[in-house]
Order: structure tokens, then sequence, then C-alpha cells
């Protein structure tokens, strides 16, 4: 796994409280790991500071899911 | 239409003396002062560096940490004492679509709103504010957590005047029961404001002890040396609710509240009317509401913060209210082992009535060293040791910044 897949996957486990396991490359944020609207905007927050990106709000929308995160912070990280 | 009757079924509280209500009242009895260094953050450049602080806690005991950093402090202190005070109540099988939450908190969420303030400082002008920040912050984030937690969906709201909220709150919940909006009410008041801004604030207005050298001796309400306040926090919660429902279901009934007092001073922002004149009226709206006189009160429990000038013109105003009775009164400060929770202090005072009241022992002012020459020295202040005495009726006094008065009285249930 990438070293930002592994930051990616550390920030879900501290910010929603869920275990290792859980956190596949599928598992959707609101419906697999239990964030409500206000975790997926705080774990955006999270991806942008720790990888030092803007991630505009209409692609934001776009990342629903754990693999979804990585995929775009691979592309797009500083 | 006839009011309703109301009575206490249950209490909670985390204090600077006790995290539940018996530690709380163990306490009281015993006359500890809870103030000790600051321990939150470093106050070693502040004017005063000690308080009186909920000792050992740990959200982590408390919530998942999940669900606890989405909180702050205030919040998780309301929902503790909230918690234990409707275990105690035993509101299994209640309707929850009538029991509502009406809750007092002074500031709301200081720490919060400090740390966001200071992460946007810090960085490069760029908005990184937190989508929990204004839930957190918000004052009403206090009665809308325990509501969601507990499924209740009465009435529900947070009453805010400084140190008088959460007497505020228990007469906003008595109204609502009297008027049969609402069958209980959990109510109750906290704060959580020993933070760099709310010590330095507070150091601003020269309203606070620095007796730095001899934290647990600065809180000495009625002592001629008295400084100023001690900051306290935490919570404390009643259930309140409707005789007859109480009774038809079997509940312990602690006390009734008979009456509520308000007023304001419209005098000062800050300074207390150094005549006690709308300190007189609020004890006397609370009389006349309760329908009682003042012979009939055994014990006030009073703002008292141990500041210079406010604890005089409380005094003034009780023996103007209380003539030749006022010297059949037990009186104390119960700050002077708390310290002051702002926001908070009208409930755990309440609290410390009905304990006073169940324990027929009046909690001391203690801290007392010098009799000040300006207060009447036939007045009870109840110094420095619990006295036994048959509690009947009792009232809690607290006032705000910005001139609020509030008062509350409850008695021992007859039928």
């Amino acid at each position: 796994m990438s070293e930002i897949a592994e930051k990616v996957k550390a920030i879900i486990i501290d910010k929603l409280g869920v275990e290792a396991s859980e956190v596949t490359p599928e598992a959707s944020f609101t419906n697999d790991l239990g964030a409500d609207s206000l975790d997926t905007v705080e774990l955006i927050m999270e991806f942008e500071k720790e990888f030092n990106v803007s991630i505009p709000d209409d692609q934001a929308e776009n990342i629903g899911t754990v693999g979804q995160a990585i995929s775009y912070l691979e592309e797009h990280a500083k | 239409m006839s009011l309703r009757r109301v009575v206490v079924t249950g209490l909670g509280a985390i204090t600077p003396l006790g995290n539940t209500v018996p530690a709380y009242w163990e306490g009281l009895r015993a006359g500890v002062s809870g103030a000790a260094p600051i321990t939150r953050f470093d106050a070693s450049k502040f004017k005063t560096r000690f308080a009186c602080e909920v000792k050992n806690y740990s959200p982590d005991t408390y919530f998942p940490t999940k669900e606890g950093r989405k909180m702050d402090i205030f919040t998780q202190f309301a929902l503790i004492a909230a918690d234990e005070a409707i275990q105690d109540a035993n509101l299994e099988g209640v309707d929850k679509d009538r029991v509502g939450v009406i809750w007092g908190s002074g500031i709301g969420g200081l720490t919060s709103l400090q740390a966001e303030c200071i992460a946007f400082a810090n960085g490069d002008g760029t908005p990184r504010f937190n989508p929990f920040f204004i839930p957190k912050m918000i004052a009403d984030s206090a009665s809308g957590n325990i509501s969601i937690r507990h499924k209740f969906r009465g009435p529900n709201f947070v009453t805010t005047s400084a140190c008088a909220s959460s007497s505020d709150s228990i007469i906003s919940a008595f109204n609502y029961i009297r008027l049969n909006m609402a069958d209980v009410m959990v109510t109750g008041g906290s704060e959580a404001a020993i933070t760099e801004s709310g010590v330095g604030g507070f150091n601003a207005l020269k309203a606070m002890s620095e007796r730095n050298d001899n934290p647990e001796q600065a809180s000495r309400p009625y002592d001629k040396e008295r400084d100023g306040f001690v900051l306290g926090e935490g919570a404390a919660s009643l259930i309140l609710e409707e005789y007859e429902h109480a009774k038809a279901r079997g509940a312990k009934i602690y006390a009734e509240l008979i009456g509520g007092g308000m007023s304001a001073d419209a005098y000062h922002i800050t300074a207390p009317d150094p005549e006690g004149n709308g300190v007189v009226l609020v004890m006397q709206n609370a009389l006349r509401d309760a329908g009682i006189t003042p012979a009939d009160v055994d014990y006030i429990n009073t703002h008292g913060t141990s500041t210079p000038l406010g604890d005089g013109a409380e005094v003034k105003a009780i023996q103007k209210v209380f003539g030749e009775d006022a010297y059949n009164l037990n009186i104390s400060s119960t700050k002077s082992m708390t310290g002051h929770l702002l926001g908070g202090a009208g409930a755990i005072e309440a609290v410390a009535c009905i304990l006073a009241m169940q324990h027929s022992l009046v909690p001391p002012t203690i801290n007392h060293f010098t009799d000040d020459p300006e207060l009447d020295p036939k007045l009870n202040f109840t110094f420095n040791e619990a006295q036994p005495r048959e509690v009947n009726v009792a009232m809690s006094n607290t006032f705000g910044f910005g001139g609020h008065n509030t008062s509350v009285i409850f008695r021992k249930v007859r039928d």
C-alpha cells in the first residue's frame, strides 16, 4: 500500500473511530463507516491539511469511499 | 387555569468536590475546598493561577472518543450530570414527547471557540474551521445533545444570563410544567471556562481572587479579607416533574419546587447595585410566587461569590426582605467550597439546597477567619462547619453580570 493510502487510512480510523479492518477500499464513509455529513466535511478538511491540497466542493462530492479518497489524493497530493 | 405542582425526582452533578451527587454531598458536608493550581493550561503568566477544576476528568471515561471529540467540555459535563439525574429519576416508560430539556450556560463552548480562533490566527489566512466548531460552541448544544441522547422531544432550549443562567433554566422548566406544556423537564446548567480566555477575561475584570499562595482558602465569602471569586467548572441537573405524574408512577420525590423570582438590577453591566434593590425585588418575587412568608424560610444558599461588593449587597438585601426573621435563617455560600460555576452555579446550588433538606444538615461557608465589620454579626452564616437543621424551605439566590437576579425556593413535599 502506498504511503498516501496508509495516511488516508490512519486519518479515517482516527476521525471516524473505526477499526482498521473496516477501512477497505470499497467502504463508504456514510453507509459503512458511520459518518454523517459533518464527519465527511471534516475528513475532506483533514485530507486537505495532511496532503497540502485544496479539494473543490464539486470534486469533494465524488469522494465517498476510502478508495475514491486514495485515488484522488494519489493524483493530486503535492 | 390553576397551575400544576412541580417536584424534583432526580439529581445529577459533576463538580469540583466530586463527580457524582453522593461525592458532591460528601465534599459539601465535610467542608472541603475544591480549589487547586490550574492544570488545564499553563497559567504561569496569569494573575490568577488556581481554580476549582473537576478532578480526574477525562472525556474518555464517559464517551467513545469519536463522540467526545464532537462536544465541548461544557456539553460533556451537561450530559454526565443529566445522565445521572435521568437514571436517578428512572424515566423508563415515561412519554418522551412530554419530556423537555431546558439547560443553562453562561458562556457555552469557550474552549472550542478559543481553539478554533487560535488555529486560524496561526495559519496563513485560509479558513480551515472545523465543521463541528459551531455545534460545539453554541450554548444550546447542551440541551440539544441531551435530547438526542435520550430522545426527549418536549420543549428544548438554553437560558443564558451569566451566573444566573441555570436558576433561570430551572424556573423556565418549572413554568413549562406548571403550564401543562410538559410533564417532565430535565434542567440544570454547566460551564467549563477554565481556559486562557476565561481566566484572562475575568482577571481583566478584577473579579477573581489572586490569592495564589493559598488557593484552598481563597474563596471566603463574608470574610473581611475576601478578594474576589474563584472560578469553578462542572454541571448539575435536576429532573422536574408534575406532582401527580410523579406520584402515579411511584417516583422518589426529593422536594417540591414552590416558587421562582426574577428581576434585573438595571444598574451596571458588572457591578452589583450597592443598595441591593434588584436583589430585594427578586427575593420578594420568589416568596410571593411560592406563597410563603420570610419566616417560613430555613436556609438561604446565597450567591455569595466572595467579592468585596457583591457579598455585602446581598446581605443588606436579605435583611431588608427578612427583617428580624433574618436572624433565624441559616445562610451559607457553598461557593466557598465549589468556587463559582458561573452558568452552572444555580444548578449545583439548587442541588445543595435539596441535599441539605434530605440530610437535615446545612453545608457551611468555609474559610472564615476575620469578621467583616460591615456585616451584622447576629446573622448565622454557617461558618466553617455544617450545622444540623431540619430544612423545610430552602432558597437559592443567583445573580449574573448584566444585572440578572434569580431566586428559587424548594420545600419538603406535603400533600
